[in-house]
């Protein structure tokens, strides 16, 4: 089995989502002017969207499924619905973009599985999204985006991972979000290439977070996977929190074994972007570090352009098996 | 000088000059500074005292921080005895030279000018109460560095002093380090060869990190990480280094595993996006490399001893590593447990001295 853990679907205006939309709403964004939640992570640059692709289809068929022979692929929507603070309309639209993937992706082609989009900020809202479109069960994981303004170990959070466990689905910490907050611990920086490096510390605070707070000792069911951050930050990441860890444990006296071990359990990264040593050599040796290969996925990114990854990563594994295991709803 | 350590305390004999990169010097109270403060501030702190950013607390895992056993029997707080840091660091482990690092609140003030005013009172009393009366210690310049021109009239006035070695900066700011703001402190110096020196903690008023402010301590600690993570990608992106080709950085405390991984991800980054940043020449890594320098505490403690040996090759930075207590903090590392006993004897030799040694000409 083949399984592309990333693909995305890109909504080129909001108007595409009137049709899932009521009247209040169409008129609310009419008469405001408001273009959507346009600050998305991605800039038109290179590291983003190949050429009029992302919108259609018919070249996410061309472009990705069709030449790598997917099985399953999820489809991710970037749409930053957390940026709006107005929390109905945050809601509102989170509920169009839904409806709207299962109208225009998935009853479409049977290959594609999808993430849920959620109003984060608002946790029983979003639980009550959750518990809205999850009985559709080509919705195989919850798309969190990885930038926030609260960490989401942080007990506020508790009903969106009450109901994505409720509904055996992964929590999909994605690249991206705009939260309102700096996405540095030191304020704005001045270039998207520091956003675009510095994202792997938000996947590092978020999972900091999770294991310290004791979210996988609530609900030992939970998995989440890291999506488009990369993975080779995670032994150091991992070797530093285990050391903290062992000197302040009495603080967080819930959690009962070293952070790697349950994020190794937990825990699945994405292969793309991999952002790999410069020596082709140190991969194997990497791959042993973040815990083999059965905590690696494959995947695209389409439409995002990145170098191909290298065929020490195209195992039967990480290609698919390990996301069959891994996602209660695929396989 | 070359010393032996007391066997106990040694998983192996080790035979070798140790130079200490970060070692906190305390006030007694407060009220020490007085005696440096003009009429003006010493009324000011009365009145006023210190007004940081506030509403941002994770109450340490130790009052002051402090190792238990680091209170001086004269019943001083941990840090501000200079007899009992001899005895307990200096003489106890035959330290040749150790840099002192106060972590004294000029650069986290809202009141900028207060900010000035306690930095110049400092750097008296280390000059009057360390470096004079002991020839071993090195002292780094507190300077107001939110406020960069307040910053640079103090550089200009104690670069003049013996004993200072380094300019002082913690890594929470209130805005990236690489961002212009900032430069006419670098320049002052560089052009006088003092290195800066970025060490963990302050507040520059925003959460702890990128993603809002966590829960607890642990989280406070580690993830100050991210922190340094987040001024490496800033001065090297901003070009700092093609501005300022003689500066030099020295990243205390906060370990140096995750950098070969954002070397790699910042080189990938770059060559995608280079058009943003036309003003940088070259490779993210090579600024790095030729700019950067860690110390070694809290040492990076990989699951598996080997990966010790690959993360240094990955690092590629032999000899800017340099060996660092802590002292008298809670997570203090000792000379003899500062770094793995597999570590070559030539490369432990400018790891525990010699890298500090040519880099603060000592």
């Amino acid at each position: 089995m083949i399984v592309d853990a990333d693909v995305h679907a890109v909504i080129p205006s909001i108007e595409t989502l009137f049709p899932y939309l009521t009247a209040p709403w169409i008129e609310y964004v009419e008469q405001s002017g408001f273009k959507g939640p346009v600050d998305t992570p991605y800039p038109k640059a290179p590291t983003s969207a190949r050429p009029g692709s992302g919108t259609s289809l018919q070249h996410l068929r061309e472009q990705a499924l069709d030449p790598l022979k997917v099985d399953h692929a999820i489809v991710n929507c970037s749409y930053a619905v957390e940026s709006i603070h107005n929390p109905d309309t945050d809601i509102a639209l989170a509920r169009a973009v839904n409806d709207w993937l299962v109208a225009e992706w998935l009853d479409k082609e049977p290959r594609l599985r999808a993430s849920i989009i959620v109003p984060s900020k608002q946790p029983a809202a979003a639980a009550r999204e959750i518990d809205r479109v999850a009985a559709d069960r080509r919705f195989v994981q919850l798309y969190l985006p990885v930038r926030s303004y609260l960490p989401y170990g942080k007990r506020h959070f508790h009903p969106i991972f009450e109901a994505a466990v409720r509904h055996d689905l992964v929590v999909g910490l994605h690249f991206g979000g705009a939260p309102g907050n700096p996405p540095t611990s030191v304020g704005w920086p001045s270039y998207y290439l520091e956003e675009y490096a510095g994202m792997a510390q938000a996947f590092q605070s978020q999972l900091q977070s999770m294991v310290v707070e004791g979210l996988f000792d609530r609900f030992p069911a939970l998995r989440v996977t890291c999506v488009e951050g990369g993975f080779a930050w995670l032994p150091p990441f991992l070797w530093r929190l285990d050391k903290e860890w062992k000197g302040l444990q009495r603080e967080v006296p819930w959690t009962k074994r070293l952070p790697s071990e349950y994020v190794r359990e937990h825990v699945r990264f994405t292969i793309q972007p991999a952002d790999l040593p410069p020596d082709p050599a140190r991969l194997g040796r990497l791959v042993e570090q973040v815990g083999g290969e059965e905590v690696l996925l494959f995947a695209s990114d389409y439409p995002h352009v990145h170098d191909d990854p290298p065929v020490q990563l195209l195992t039967p594994k990480i290609m698919g098996s390990n996301a069959a295991a891994f996602y209660g709803r695929i396989g | 000088m070359t010393i032996a350590l007391p066997e106990q305390a040694s998983t192996q004999p080790v035979q070798t000059a140790l130079i200490d990169c970060d070692i906190h010097n305390s006030l007694p109270s407060e009220a020490t500074l007085d005696k440096y403060l003009p009429e003006r501030w010493r009324q000011h702190r009365e009145a006023f005292a210190s007004r940081a950013y506030h509403g941002l607390y994770y109450p340490l895992a130790s009052q002051h921080a402090a190792r238990t056993d680091a209170w001086p029997p004269s019943g001083m707080i941990p840090g501000s005895d200079l007899g009992f840091l001899r005895e307990q660091l200096l003489d106890r482990w035959g330290m040749q030279y150790g840099v002192l690092l106060p972590l004294l609140s000029a650069g986290k003030q809202l009141n900028l000018e207060w900010g000035a005013a306690i930095a110049r009172a400092v750097n008296e009393w280390q000059l009057a109460e360390w470096l004079e009366p002991e020839p071993r210690l090195r002292a780094s310049i507190v300077v107001p560095y939110e406020a960069p021109d307040l910053a640079v009239a103090e550089i200009e006035r104690v670069a003049k002093l013996p004993g200072f070695v380094q300019v002082e900066l913690e890594s929470r700011t209130h805005e990236p380090l690489g961002r212009r703001k900032y430069w006419p402190m670098y320049h002052a110096a560089a052009e006088r060869g003092l290195p800066m020196a970025m060490h963990f903690g302050a507040q520059g008023g925003w959460p702890i990190t990128g993603v809002g402010s966590p829960s607890f301590y642990v989280e406070y600690h580690a993830g100050q990480l991210t922190a340094f993570q987040d001024q490496v990608i800033s001065l090297v992106t901003e070009g700092v280094f093609e501005q300022i080709p003689d500066l030099k950085f020295v990243l205390i405390e906060g370990g140096f595993g995750w950098l070969p991984p954002l070397m790699w991800r910042l080189d990938r980054a770059y060559a995608k996006l280079k058009a943003e940043v036309p003003h940088l020449r070259r490779l993210p890594s090579e600024y790095i490399r030729e700019h950067m320098w860690f110390t070694t505490q809290p040492v990076e403690e990989p699951h598996e001893p080997r990966d010790f040996q690959v993360m240094l090759d990955d690092l590629a930075m032999d000899d800017r590593i340099m060996f660092s207590t802590d002292y008298p903090h809670w997570d203090f590392d000792a000379p003899d447990a500062a770094i793995p006993t597999s570590v070559a004897p030539e490369l432990r030799r400018k790891i525990m001295a010699e890298n500090a040694r040519a880099l603060y000409r000592l």
